[in-house]
């Protein structure tokens, strides 16, 4: 296998019918380009090259201070902003030993569960494009709209708002931040059995993704293929349950896992989730206590000498930040396991022998989001 | 029993008379044919920039949108805005590509569904050509498109256009087998080919409704065949976006693009006149038995408005289709075609015959 890659790839000497699927393609969500080896239309191996956003971010954090590292981190995963932001944030407050509030603790749980949501949305919205049902984008789109509308009257900024602070918020949330949000979870309850009208039950969509990019509990685990994609499999991860941060052991919701490891179980997960955190948004939406929006923090924030880590669940499974500090304003190194990464590279695993068009579908199913892959 | 309101025979025969009247029989015939050319061409365009403008606002309305409307009054104007803007684009030369094919190939498909057109019957007494075997001839030059198709996707020298192109060709051969079983099934009941024949045979209701249920099947059949014949969704797969970036036509630009599209839009007309004309009874009104009254009633509708009304009704079945399904895979398209559409309208046949010679239907 490895020896034909070189001939192919390298030489390029072999009679393969090879097309590049990117960097620029309506399937690839961004600038990522698989270089797919067909015979006829089943896909033989692929090879993911990433690096095409590549900005090195985690280079870029060494050299500034943590409340700024906080800008840069929105800018991996774009679409779980709140939640990258967050993960940061709990790992310099850890390495401080500050105690936030707890009225932080809840308007965090409560935007992180917002923009899974929104995550989520979009994730469905595109994934109906993928597989040819135009008509996804503008139902999760509208949708989608609702939960930007709450952000941008509490933040100012409707996709990357570095909201989040070491210590707490920026400042406090809208007065109608609580009245917004209900009248969300009214609206989306309503609005969310459209979906599986639209796509869950259809026949199509059911040859199209039963069945289809197979991933055992072991290829996930081997691959650390976390988030929903990994859950599809049977794989518990959620961090959310297995090391609760800020609010999220008040709540009670349940995990969402489907043991099939297909496209479908996947996208039933995510499903799930959408109603899963609906529920978690109306139980904190109205104990949300009164208090400070953040805790007492000195203006130049410095970490101790010493290594940090911290994990967070996002839309698409496993953040962890990892903080060596020598004592400075800024980080000696950080690094970021972003949860796409992984997930990427089980992409040829499960693909292998599927038709072109499950490629896309199983793409659309991981739910890649690219920046995140190349920092 | 036949109505003769609105026979534009009339019309089209005081032309004849009159131009009779001027010249010889050979120029007369010359003269006619250059007429109907024209204004066949001025129809083609006009119906594929309006079919553009249709679709854009059925899909807004199903899209939770508003569509064109900035252009003119409704935004009507929006899709001759985009024609100029096709027309003064330029044409990208493609390095290695066949040229000669290449340029060749936006002419057939648009060519075909042109010939495809002149049989159709738009209204009473309103035919280029009553064929004596109108519906094979149309089956004919409609299946002459994928030529085309598999050209510009040979010719373009991309792997994405090769690969809409191979498809296409599977495709198209595969469901050539039901459209035309399913329209040998209404041939079998009308007893003809001949389109204004069959259209005859419907004056005292359409085959639909009077061809029991192997009628119903049969047209059932017809939508799902012919919606994949015209490469549209969900069948779309030669052009699949998601997959193939834009299909046979990837390399494609402005004039040439512009082609591939009308022809698109055209083939959808075409395809949906027919089913109007063999289904639904063409320019025939609704009639219904013995109520006399009705029937007048009916009668007083021109047939030009039958016409078109069944037409765009099947052209707005066929974009609610696009718009609502995913999109099926390759095999499964195959496997739909030889495993059930076609088993299902060939023992459909044989049902018909055998209740047309027990003379059992209406």
């Amino acid at each position: 296998m490895t020896e034909e890659i070189i001939k192919d790839v390298i030489i390029g000497e072999s009679e393969d019918y090879i097309i590049n699927v990117g960097p620029q393609h309506p399937s690839t969500h961004g600038v990522l380009r698989f270089e797919v080896c067909l015979q006829g239309e089943t896909v033989k191996y692929l090879i993911p090259h990433i690096g095409y956003i590549h900005r090195g971010i985690e280079k870029m954090c060494e050299a500034i201070t943590y409340p700024q590292i906080i800008h840069l981190t929105d800018r991996m995963d774009y679409l779980s902003a709140h939640i990258n932001n967050e993960a940061v944030c709990l790992c310099v407050e850890n390495a401080l030993q500050v105690e936030v509030p707890e009225r932080v603790k809840y308007i965090r749980t409560i935007l992180a569960e917002l923009n899974r949501l929104a995550s989520h949305q979009l994730w469905w919205s595109a994934f109906g494009m993928d597989l040819g049902a135009l008509t996804t984008f503008f139902y999760g789109l509208r949708d989608r709209e609702k939960i930007l509308d709450i952000f941008e009257e509490s933040f100012g900024s409707r996709l990357l708002h570095s909201f989040v602070m070491p210590g707490g918020l920026m400042h406090d949330v809208h007065p109608n931040f609580q009245k917004g949000i209900k009248e969300f979870i009214k609206y989306f309850r309503k609005k969310l059995p459209e979906y599986d009208q639209l796509l869950t039950g259809n026949v199509i969509f059911h040859q199209r993704a039963k069945g289809i990019g197979l991933m055992s509990k072991e290829t996930a685990i081997a691959y650390g293929v976390t988030g929903p994609s990994g859950r599809g499999s049977g794989w518990s991860c959620d961090i959310r349950k297995i090391a609760p941060y800020s609010a999220y052991d008040k709540v009670q919701f349940n995990e969402c896992l489907e043991t099939e490891g297909d496209t479908f179980a996947r996208y039933q997960v995510r499903m799930r989730e959408m109603h899963e955190s609906l529920s978690i948004l109306e139980q904190l939406v109205d104990n949300i206590p009164e208090g400070d929006y953040t805790a007492k923090m000195k203006p130049i924030i410095k970490l101790p000498a010493g290594e940090f880590f911290q994990r967070v669940e996002t839309a698409r499974g496993e953040l962890a930040v990892y903080i060596v500090s020598d004592g400075n304003k800024s980080p000696y190194r950080i690094k970021f396991r972003t949860p796409n990464f992984s997930n990427l590279f089980v992409m040829n695993t499960i693909t292998s022998g599927y038709k072109i068009a499950d490629l896309v579908a199983v793409s659309g199913s991981l739910d890649l989001v690219i920046p995140d892959i190349d920092r | 029993m036949t109505p003769n309101l609105y026979d534009f025979s009339t019309l089209t025969g005081a032309i004849h008379e009159w131009l009779s009247g001027m010249m010889s029989p050979g120029w007369v015939t010359f003269t006619e044919l250059v007429l109907i050319g024209l204004l066949f061409l001025l129809f083609f365009a006009l119906l594929g920039l309006f079919l553009v403008y249709l679709e854009r606002k059925v899909c807004a309305i199903i899209q939770n949108r508003v569509g064109p409307n900035r252009v003119g009054k409704w935004g009507l104007l929006q899709t001759i805005a985009d024609l100029i803007k096709l027309l003064i684009k330029e044409l990208i030369p493609i390095r290695k590509s066949d040229k000669f094919l290449f340029n060749l190939a936006p002419f057939i498909v648009i060519i075909a569904s042109l010939m495809a057109m002149a049989a159709l019957p738009f209204a009473k007494g309103l035919q280029a050509i009553d064929f004596n075997i109108g519906v094979f001839y149309v089956m004919a030059v409609s299946s002459l498109g994928v030529v085309g198709i598999l050209l510009a996707g040979w010719s373009s020298n991309s792997k994405y256009s090769l690969i809409g192109a191979m498809r296409s060709g599977a495709q198209i051969v595969s469901y050539e087998l039901s459209v035309g079983l399913s329209l040998l099934a209404i041939v079998v009941f009308s007893g003809s080919m001949q389109l204004s024949t069959i259209i005859e045979s419907q004056a005292d209701g359409w085959w639909l409704f009077k061809g029991h249920i192997p009628a119903f099947i049969a047209f059932i059949v017809f939508l799902i065949a012919s919606t994949a014949e015209i490469n549209r969704g969900p069948f779309d797969l030669a052009e699949a976006e998601s997959e193939l970036t834009a299909g046979f036509h990837t390399e494609y630009s402005g004039i040439k693009f512009a082609f591939f599209f009308l022809a698109e839009y055209i083939n959808m007309f075409i395809v949906a006149a027919i089913a109007a004309t063999v289904f639904l009874g063409g320019w025939m009104p609704l009639h219904i038995g013995n109520w006399e009254g009705f029937n007048q009633v009916m009668d007083f509708i021109p047939s030009i408005v039958w016409f078109f009304v069944k037409t765009f009704f099947i052209i707005y079945v066929i974009m609610w289709f696009k718009w609502t399904f995913p999109r099926l895979r390759i095999d499964q398209l195959l496997t739909l075609e030889w495993k059930y559409l076609l088993p299902v309208s060939l023992v459909n046949i044989v049902l018909i015959a055998f209740l047309v010679l027990m003379g059992w239907h209406f």
